[in-house]
């Protein structure tokens, strides 16, 4: 069964804090909610469907917020895979609605990390069998990227610059963002002196850490045609994980790989018709790495495709054009405002970072430790 | 207790359970194995009861050499855990072993400005406790 233009992205919301001391994650969860709704038109009432994960949620944490929004869906979806679960649930939503199992289904996401101060990237250790064989070691987030970042200097000769590049487009996009949380722009010098926090990335190769929320509204390609906002379809979608593989990885292969040739094989759509990306920066290494598994260039070709401005809105392949992890929030968790921004993109609500002539968008989402487990989400949407 | 003395070891320590218990008692006896299957010869570590390629819960234990390379690392200036801020900056890799599999570890004797990829490395076993021991990796001598 094929599900391309099946399903849509219907409404958005992005929710504007990056602070947010006075408010609880289900809070702007459900102000996020209403925005989406208020987007495109629908009610509460409309909802027969939930997609959620969240920093801090329990295994069973979609109940909790069933009750706190008095919400009694017919379809529930609370797969937990890190930063690129809100892909996977737009893409798991999308199916859910081609199988007729529900009709509106909104994926929420709410996030307090940073007024909390949580451990975040710099953090590390689980209570999961495979932990038991890693935590002794001081495994980081950042140093899991690191390792693969290494890797790939090593295997590829990428240069620091080149990876330093990708942090200086971004924050040309988030210049352009009033929302977005840091503006000022930088260069691949600053990137380069900014302290090293696991070698070889240094604090500017790194995501930032913010507050911050959204929400999406997919319904069916019919129940879209009657709403305020034209519909965004689905055109293809694709999950995958990689792991240690019993001790046997190759770490520069990575779920990227997996997922991107399922997304281009079930739309049907080619690398040369993606008009834009919203691929998920942690770190400058997720963006140069993903791009190779993807297929937009050769392995070992990703520093030299992210230099020369190729990245910028005006460049011949735009990416992130929010402002990414790197620059405008990233409430650990980032997959929900890829799906966001690519949307705007398409309905050409982007404003100044506008890509022209924008017709097909391309979403990847990273969720995990690059260097010890991850998963990568693709969509392909479509306007048309 | 007769340790209390002795410095409080603060990093995370590994729950040990039925399944890879025999793996850390190895350790404790400073012995380093890898797990292979019986039946098809596929080569795993972490160890767990079954062959991922097979299923076979038909397991050697081959015991390794100690000795292997440098797959990927990274110098770490950064982690507030307790025990890891203690000991900035630390090094983290992947080793190769000779046996064929990468395993997570520490490099210890080594500055991080002298690690690179490829380098030829061998066990160290560091008794944390009494009941835990961790093979890191050194600069092979």
């Amino acid at each position: 069964m094929s599900l391309t233009r099946k399903a849509c992205v219907a409404g958005v919301y992005e929710h504007p804090t990056r602070f947010a001391p006075d408010k609880s994650m289900f809070q702007i969860a459900a102000e996020s909610i209403r925005g989406a709704l208020h987007d495109c038109g629908l009610t509460i009432k409309d909802v027969d469907g939930l997609a959620m994960a969240g920093i801090g949620m329990s295994g069973m944490g979609i109940l909790g917020f069933c009750d706190y929004m008095n919400l009694n869906p017919n379809y529930v979806d609370s797969t937990s895979i890190g930063g690129s679960s809100f892909v996977a649930h737009t893409a798991h939503a999308a199916a859910a609605i081609a199988a007729g199992l529900c009709e509106v289904c909104v994926v929420a996401f709410g996030s307090t990390i940073a007024s909390y101060r949580g451990p975040t990237g710099a953090g590390g250790g689980g209570g999961d069998t495979c932990d038991q064989f890693e935590i002794p070691f001081g495994p980081t987030t950042v140093g899991s990227y690191a390792m693969v970042a290494q890797r790939h200097i090593h295997e590829y000769g990428t240069t620091p610059e080149q990876l330093a590049e990708v942090a200086v487009t971004m924050r040309l996009h988030a210049s352009m963002n009033p929302v977005a949380k840091y503006r000022n722009p930088i260069t691949v010098e600053d990137v380069l002196a900014s302290r090293v926090i696991s070698s070889p990335l240094h604090l500017l190769d790194c995501c930032i850490i913010s507050d911050g929320g959204g929400a999406l509204v997919i319904t069916s390609a019919e129940r879209a045609r009657n709403l305020k906002k034209k519909p965004v379809y689905i055109l293809g979608t694709g999950e995958a994980v990689r792991h240690a593989a019993r001790g046997q990885r190759d770490f520069l292969d990575i779920a990227a790989a997996q997922s991107g040739k399922l997304a281009f094989e079930r739309s049907g759509v080619k690398h040369a018709d993606i008009d834009m990306a919203m691929i998920y920066d942690s770190f400058t290494i997720t963006v140069v790495s993903t791009l190779e598994n993807l297929g937009f260039c050769k392995p070992g070709e990703g520093g030299a495709f992210v230099s020369g401005g190729r990245l910028r809105f005006d460049g011949e392949f735009p990416i992130n054009t929010d402002g990414g992890g790197l620059s405008s929030n990233h409430p650990m968790m980032r997959g929900m405002f890829l799906v966001i921004e690519a949307t705007k993109q398409l309905r050409g609500e982007c404003g100044p970072r506008q890509v022209k002539d924008c017709r097909i968008a391309l979403v990847h989402g990273t969720g995990g430790s690059l260097g010890l487990r991850h998963s990568g989400a693709t969509l392909i949407l479509s306007n048309q | 207790m007769a340790d209390q003395k002795e410095k409080k070891y603060l990093k995370p320590l590994p729950v040990i359970d039925e399944e890879t218990r025999p793996w850390w008692e190895a350790l404790q006896r400073h012995e380093l194995y890898v797990q292979k299957c019986r039946d098809c010869g596929d080569l795993r570590y972490h160890p767990r009861a079954q062959c991922t390629s097979c299923l076979s819960p038909r397991t050697e234990w081959v015991r390794c050499s100690g000795r292997g390379k440098v797959y990927t690392f990274t110098a770490t200036y950064q982690n507030q855990g307790a025990g890891f801020r203690e000991a900035l900056p630390y090094i983290m890799a992947w080793v190769e072993l000779d046996e064929g599999v990468k395993m997570l570890t520490n490099l210890v004797e080594c500055r991080p400005e002298e690690a690179e990829i490829g380098m030829p490395v061998e066990v160290v076993y560091e008794d944390v406790t009494p009941q835990v021991t961790l093979a890191k990796f050194r600069p092979a001598r």
